[in-house]
């Protein structure tokens, strides 16, 4: 590897501290799943359109495949396997598998955490068009979206009062 | 169907929409893909692709690049100078990497093995490469024309799996050519009361499967072992075994997950340089194409066509004549095919006096096209359903009206010598119409459309598959065909379930492993729930039939007087639980037993005459256009998913949803450009729009009609390309009711926005009528 330069960072992933040394250019989303090998987040388009890789950055959705692994340093990073066995995770479970919304599955985690962001500030939309605002940041290939909003509208009633 | 009349119509498994045994696995980021994995001590992949659409390559330099600390190989096609390096399961025409010449943006020219992709990227910079550049053909017409430079030079060589008869010499830059001649056109078009013509052009499209071609590959002692996301591994492996000279049996490949297929990877793509770049480091190497890599892997084809209908006075369809061009890019891919089936879709399902086809596969120096859902036949039926509308403007019949009077009824001929239609066609056009509301009251800028047609589907009709039971009853599901996305695990399950009376989540299905999984021949052609699933049903009677045995000594009884049921085998009130039926067999708590079943072309009927079905391509569509921007908005669309039984009646509404959705997408904005030089115009996700949940149609119907007559499981028959060949047609015929008439696609703001005002010349508040 060309010479270059590399920064340390101290972070929590999943609610667990974190320290490496990660060079300037590497991207979260190799960071995570080639260090910390945590696959949930999906490469795909690499230009911020299919949110695949969708990770949250204290508790906001970001594209991990455009964020730099440098700037988690001193925050919190939450992926598919830091919320999959927390208890408030079933309503979500549910919902994507009662409606048939997974198909492929490759664009789900990122869906997941999408919603999850907006559900834990309470802004989870509970309309047909709030939802598809909500989700245009995400892209699926295989369902054609119905199920998906239909899933995701069951858990805005679930998790939000 | 034969085989299928010993199981009652009556089913607790089949026909139930079972909840996806692979979506908590999905959704909690648990489930593997091929990018998910490693294996020991490997390595990391980039390519080098050509910069330029067409050139000779006078020099390549990798002495940089080797140097570079990491790099452990550098691949090259001189690397391959003891093989013949030639793949292409239709026309064995693509160097694993560029030889001498290079023929698309694109194409690779070397590949790097490092320890890292960094060091791989890094390393492909340092590859030098002096390229002497040829004329580039980057489109149908550039290709075609008389003065061109042939792309491809030499004997044309047959793929091992080309399936298309004696392959024809080339001539120009057209590869293959697909003629139907029945009848006198000539003579009914000199005559006939209405004649409707039109040139049509389709554009190129990107298949987008999100997780994109990937690949591992390692190559030892043993021979070559692949963790790929390939839909066809039995396929695949025959060609890496012919390309790196092993016996296939010394070639195994293990499928996962598949982030998305949609026809993208389907036969061999990304494989061969893999196992070449491994075969020279000595150690596993994986390879993950970006995105822009993937849309000039495969794509779907191109086509400019020119076609003629001719018609009575009254509406009956007398005579179509179609001449069309489709650009397979720089290799054939599965362009022949591809030529084939749209020459087979350009009739329609109609009755005529005449048809005549002529297809042509082109060449041009573009990324290579192949297999996208729905191949050929929505390019046709795009076209072939815009004339039969038209001839109903001209004669005062309405859409469902027009149909009525020429679609094949079922049991006529739809081809020559092939499967009697198999479908009501007419009973699901009248769905879809009555869903979208056609002939209902409707205001101005609003239109509805119809479209029908048909799709010769299951491929060649061979699927082997094993079912398995272990001492403790346990059951597995041997079967090959590739999850990606459509559910076909969940459906097998169920399958076997149904044969065996336990609750389908009891048994296993897991992904290919062509070292010991069954031979499936592909999943495509929708045709894994009927092929392998009519394989796997066969499966699991003849293990039932081994436990029915053991079973009948232990009541000592004839068989036909024990059930199913209760997860055992009955006799009256006595229940024998598999656990019991195995230690009855085996003497104690150990053993296992296997039941084989095939599918293959045989006997009369639908396995022998083909295809194996005929795939019903229904939809209706409601849009609004804004006059002043030209948008096209969705309010309703239908759907028919003509299945024959509904194995699970909820995957069978998403696999319509989402070809709806990818319908839309090729419909009103999906469209791959390339430039005079070959360049890619579009090649990220930026500028080459999928749909969004913002494209979701208002209203969105998929009406599941089960008449039993499909040639599977249960009556079963497969789905899921049908509804993407019949909107791009619905959508179009829906524009042109609304008096916005279309002849290229995607139907863009734009180009609607010029239709919209040429047939508008003065003012554009002229009242339309209804």
């Amino acid at each position: 590897m060309p010479e270059n330069t590399t920064t340390r960072i101290e972070a929590e992933v999943n609610g667990a501290p974190i320290s490496a040394e990660v060079e300037a250019s590497t991207l979260l989303l190799d960071f995570l799943r080639e260090e910390l090998l945590l696959t949930g987040a999906k490469r795909s388009c690499e230009v911020q359109v299919c949110g695949s890789c969708t990770v949250l950055v204290d508790g906001g959705p970001v594209s991990s495949c455009c964020y730099l692994a440098a700037d988690i340093d001193g925050r919190s990073v939450v992926t598919i396997e830091g919320v999959r066995d927390e208890p408030g995770f079933e309503p979500y479970e549910r919902a994507f598998i009662d409606h048939a919304a997974v198909q492929c599955g490759f664009c789900i985690p990122g869906m997941i955490l999408t919603t999850k962001s907006l559900a834990d500030e309470g802004e989870l939309p509970r309309d047909e068009e709030g939802l598809r605002d909500a989700l245009s940041g995400n892209v699926c290939r295989c369902t054609g979206y119905r199920a998906i909003i239909d899933a995701v509208g069951d858990i805005a009633k679930a998790v939000q009062r | 169907m034969s085989s299928t009349t010993t199981v009652s119509t009556t089913t607790t498994q089949v026909g139930s929409s079972l909840r996806r045994s692979d979506a908590r696995a999905k959704l909690r980021g648990d489930a593997e893909f091929v990018g998910d994995m490693r294996v020991p001590d490997m390595l990391h992949a980039k390519v080098l692709r050509s910069p330029v659409g067409h050139a000779t390559i006078s020099r390549i330099d990798t002495s940089l690049a080797e140097g570079l600390p990491g790099v452990v190989a550098v691949v090259t096609g001189a690397d391959l100078d003891d093989l013949d390096p030639y793949f292409g399961h239709a026309i064995k025409d693509r160097p694993v990497l560029a030889l001498d010449r290079v023929r698309f943006v694109g194409e690779p020219v070397a590949a790097v093995a490092a320890v890292d992709e960094a060091t791989a990227a890094a390393a492909v910079n340092l590859i030098e490469v002096d390229y002497e550049p040829l004329p580039v053909l980057a489109s149908l017409p550039a290709a075609l024309d008389p003065e061109a430079v042939p792309i491809h030079e030499g004997p044309q060589r047959p793929g091992l799996f080309h399936g298309l008869g004696t392959l024809p010499d080339r001539e120009g830059n057209v590869c293959y050519r697909y003629r139907i001649d029945r009848g006198q056109a000539e003579d009914i078009f000199a005559s006939a009361d209405v004649v409707v013509e039109g040139e049509y052009v389709f554009p190129a499209v990107y298949q987008y499967s999100m997780e994109t071609h990937s690949v591992i590959a390692s190559y030892d002692h043993r021979g070559v072992e692949l963790w790929a996301n390939c839909q066809h591994p039995f396929l695949v492996r025959a060609e890496v075994a012919a390309l790196f000279d092993l016996p296939p049996s010394r070639v195994r490949i293990h499928v996962p997950y598949l982030g998305g297929g949609f026809g993208s990877k389907s036969y061999t793509k990304m494989e061969p340089i893999a196992v070449a770049m491994a075969r020279k480091a000595g150690r596993p190497v994986k390879l993950i194409n970006r995105v822009d890599e993937s849309m000039v892997t495969t794509r779907r084809h191109g086509m400019q066509a020119r076609m003629r209908t001719a018609a009575s006075a009254d509406g009956r369809l007398l005579a179509r004549e179609v001449q069309l061009s489709l650009d397979t890019g720089a290799y054939a891919d599965n362009g022949p095919r591809v030529t084939a089936t749209a020459g087979d879709a350009a009739p329609g399902p109609y009755r005529w006096e005449a048809v005549e086809v002529d297809a042509e596969c082109v060449y041009t120096n573009t990324g290579p096209a192949g297999s996208y859902r729905a191949f050929g036949a929505t390019h046709l039926q795009w076209i072939g359903e815009s004339q039969v509308d038209e001839v109903a403007r001209r004669t005062g019949l309405d859409p469902v009206e027009i149909r009525r009077k020429n679609l094949l009824e079922p049991g006529e001929e739809v081809r020559p010598g092939g499967k009697p239609l198999d479908a009501d066609l007419i009973g699901d056009v009248e769905k879809v119409a009555e869903a979208v509301g056609v002939g209902d009251p409707k205001g101005e800028y609003t239109g509805r459309g119809v479209s029908v047609g048909l799709l010769a589907a299951g491929a060649h009709p061979v699927s082997t598959a094993a079912v398995r039971m272990e001492a403790t009853g346990e059951v597995s599901a041997l079967v090959s065909s590739t999850e990606m996305g459509q559910g076909t695990r969940t459906v097998m399950a169920q399958i076997a379930a149904e044969i065996l009376g336990i609750p389908a989540g009891e048994i296993a299905v897991e992904g290919a492993d062509t070292a010991y999984s069954p031979y499936d021949r592909s999943t495509g052609a929708s045709r894994s729930t009927t092929v392998a699933g009519l394989a796997l049903m066969r499966a699991a009677q003849d293990l039932l039939d081994q436990l029915l045995e053991t079973a009948a000594a232990h009541f000592d009884v004839g068989r036909e007087l024990i059930e199913v049921g209760d997860g055992g085998l009955r006799y009256g009130s006595d229940v024998l639980s598999y656990p019991d039926v195995m230690v009855k067999r085996f003497g104690f708590v150990g053993g296992e037993l296997v039941g084989r079943g095939e599918v293959r072309p045989e006997g009369t009927g639908s396995y022998a005459e083909g295809p194996v079905f005929w795939e019903v391509c229904v939809a209706g569509v409601e849009v609004s256009v804004d006059p002043g921007t030209g948008e096209v908005r969705i309010t309703k669309s239908a759907s028919v998913a003509d299945v024959g039984r509904a194995i699970n009646p909820q995957l069978v509404e998403r696999q319509d949803e989402g070809g709806t959705l990818q319908g839309l997408g090729n419909a009103l904005f999906e469209e791959m450009i390339f430039f005079e030089d070959g360049l890619p115009g579009n090649d990220t996700l930026l500028e080459y729009r999928v749909p969004t949940t913002e494209d979701l149609p208002e209203q969105l119907t998929c009406v599941i009609v089960e008449n039993a007559d499909g040639p599977g499981p249960f009556g079963s028959k497969g789905c899921g390309e049908g509804v993407l060949a019949a909107i791009p047609a619905a959508v179009t015929n829906a524009l042109a009711d609304a008096g916005i008439h279309i002849n290229e696609l995607p139907a863009t703001p734009e180009r609607v926005w010029r239709a919209l005002h040429a047939s508008k010349p003065t003012d554009t508040s002229t009242e339309e009528t209804a």
